[in-house]
C-alpha cells in the first residue's frame, strides 16, 4: 500500500472482476438480506429488477473482497521491489453509495476505484485523508455500482 | 440516544384503523416480532413512516464464528481473522469488517420492517459511518429514526423515506450510523392492486 505522497488525484485503477452466481447471490441473500428478489429466480422475473438480483449489500462486500485481493498483489510486489508498504487505517465510513442498475445472476462486475480528493487530518498529524470514488462496471458496460469511500492514509516519515 | 418524539403519534395509530396495526406493534420498541409475524397479509407503507422515532430492533448476538466466515469470504484482513494480528492493528482486537456490519443491519431491517413493507427498494445510502469495532459476541439494537417522508414527484403512487439507521452494542456504544432512503408505495396505490 501506498503513503500518502505518493498518491495523485485522479490515479485510477482497475481492482478486478467478480461473476454473480444465482446460488451465491441466494447463499448471502438468505442470511443478509431475505427478500423475495434476492431469493428466487421467478420472483425476481416479477419484480422492478427483471431477474435473479444481487443484494445491494453483496455487491459491496464483493467489491471488498474485489479491493482486499488487489491490495493483497500490490502488497507482495511492493515487497518484492523491496520498498516499504504503509498500513492504512480503518475506514471511517463512506457517502454517496448508489445501487444504479441490478446485478443479476450471472452479471460479471468490474470494479475500479478514482482518487476524487486529498487533504491533509487536522486532528491526525500523521495522516492524510483519501476520498476515492469506487465504481463498478458490468459486462455491458454499464455502471451498476458507485459510492464514495474515505479512508487515512499514512504519511511517509509520520507527518514529521 | 434517537429521538422519541414519535409519542404523540403512537398515541394517534392506537386509536387508528387496522390500516395503520403493523407501525403501532413495529413502533413497539423491539416487542414486535411474534406479533407481527401473526399479521403476515398486512403491509406497511409509507403513509406507516412518519418523521420521528419508528422503532428499535433486535438484540441480535453476533458470533465469533460468523465474523470468521464473512472475513474470509469478503474481507480477509487479518484484523477480522486473526486474533494475534488483530491485537496490534489499530483497532486492538478482532473485529468484524465494516461490509458484515452493514449486511448484518440491513438483516436486522428485513426482520423488523422491510420484509412487511411494500417496499420497492433502495437507490442507495448517502451517508455510514462506522464509528466503533464490532466484537466477537456483541448484543446489536438497531434504531430506526423517519428524518424525511415525501411524496415522489415523478412517480406520485410511490413516497420516498429517508431514515438514520443507528447500531449499538449491548453496552449502548454506537457503532454505525447510516442516512438512507427507502421507496415505498402509498397506501392509495396498493388498495388499487388489490381491488384489481
Amino acid at each position: 500500500m501506498r503513503f500518502f505522497e505518493d498518491i495523485e488525484i485522479g490515479q485510477r485503477r482497475e481492482l478486478g472482476s467478480f461473476t454473480f452466481t444465482a446460488d451465491g447471490i441466494k447463499r448471502f441473500a438468505a442470511q443478509f438480506d431475505p427478500q423475495r428478489f434476492h431469493l428466487d429466480e421467478e420472483e425476481g422475473k416479477k419484480s422492478l429488477f427483471g431477474g435473479l438480483a444481487a443484494s445491494g449489500w453483496h455487491v459491496a462486500s464483493v467489491y471488498m473482497k474485489v479491493l482486499v485481493a488487489d491490495r493483497k498483489h500490490q502488497t507482495r510486489e511492493a515487497l518484492a521491489r523491496g520498498a516499504r508498504i504503509a498500513i492504512w487505517g480503518p475506514s471511517p465510513g463512506f457517502r454517496e453509495l448508489r445501487w444504479i442498475k441490478p446485478v443479476l445472476a450471472g452479471d460479471t462486475i468490474s470494479f475500479f476505484s478514482e482518487v476524487e480528493s486529498l487533504r491533509s487530518s487536522e486532528k491526525r498529524p500523521g495522516w492524510g485523508i483519501l476520498q476515492a470514488r469506487n465504481t463498478g462496471i458490468n459486462e455491458r458496460g454499464e455502471l451498476v455500482f458507485s459510492f464514495l469511500a474515505t479512508d487515512f492514509v499514512p504519511r511517509r516519515n509520520g507527518g514529521a | 440516544m434517537p429521538s422519541r418524539a414519535s409519542s404523540g403519534s403512537h398515541a394517534r395509530r392506537q386509536s387508528a384503523s387496522d390500516a395503520s396495526r403493523p407501525l403501532e406493534i413495529a413502533a413497539n420498541n423491539g416487542h414486535n416480532q411474534a406479533p407481527l409475524a401473526a399479521i403476515p397479509t398486512m403491509k406497511l407503507t409509507f403513509e406507516d413512516f412518519p418523521p420521528g422515532h419508528f422503532g428499535r430492533f433486535g438484540p441480535r448476538r453476533v458470533t465469533r464464528e460468523e465474523i470468521l466466515a464473512f472475513a474470509a469470504e469478503f474481507d480477509p484482513q487479518p484484523m477480522h481473522l486473526d486474533e494475534e494480528a488483530a491485537s496490534k492493528s489499530m483497532l486492538q482486537g478482532l473485529s468484524a469488517s465494516g461490509w458484515h456490519l452493514c449486511s448484518i443491519m440491513m438483516r436486522m431491517m428485513v426482520d423488523g420492517f422491510v420484509g412487511r413493507a411494500a417496499s420497492l427498494g433502495s437507490p442507495g445510502v448517502n451517508e455510514l459511518r462506522w464509528l466503533a469495532p464490532l466484537r466477537p459476541g456483541d448484543d446489536l439494537t438497531l434504531d430506526i429514526e423517519v428524518m424525511e417522508a415525501r411524496v415522489s414527484r415523478s412517480r406520485p403512487e410511490t413516497g420516498i423515506v429517508t431514515f438514520k439507521a443507528l447500531v449499538r452494542n449491548a453496552a449502548g456504544q454506537a457503532l454505525c450510523e447510516m442516512v438512507s432512503p427507502i421507496i415505498l408505495a402509498r397506501r392509495a396505490a396498493i388498495a388499487a392492486e388489490q381491488a384489481g
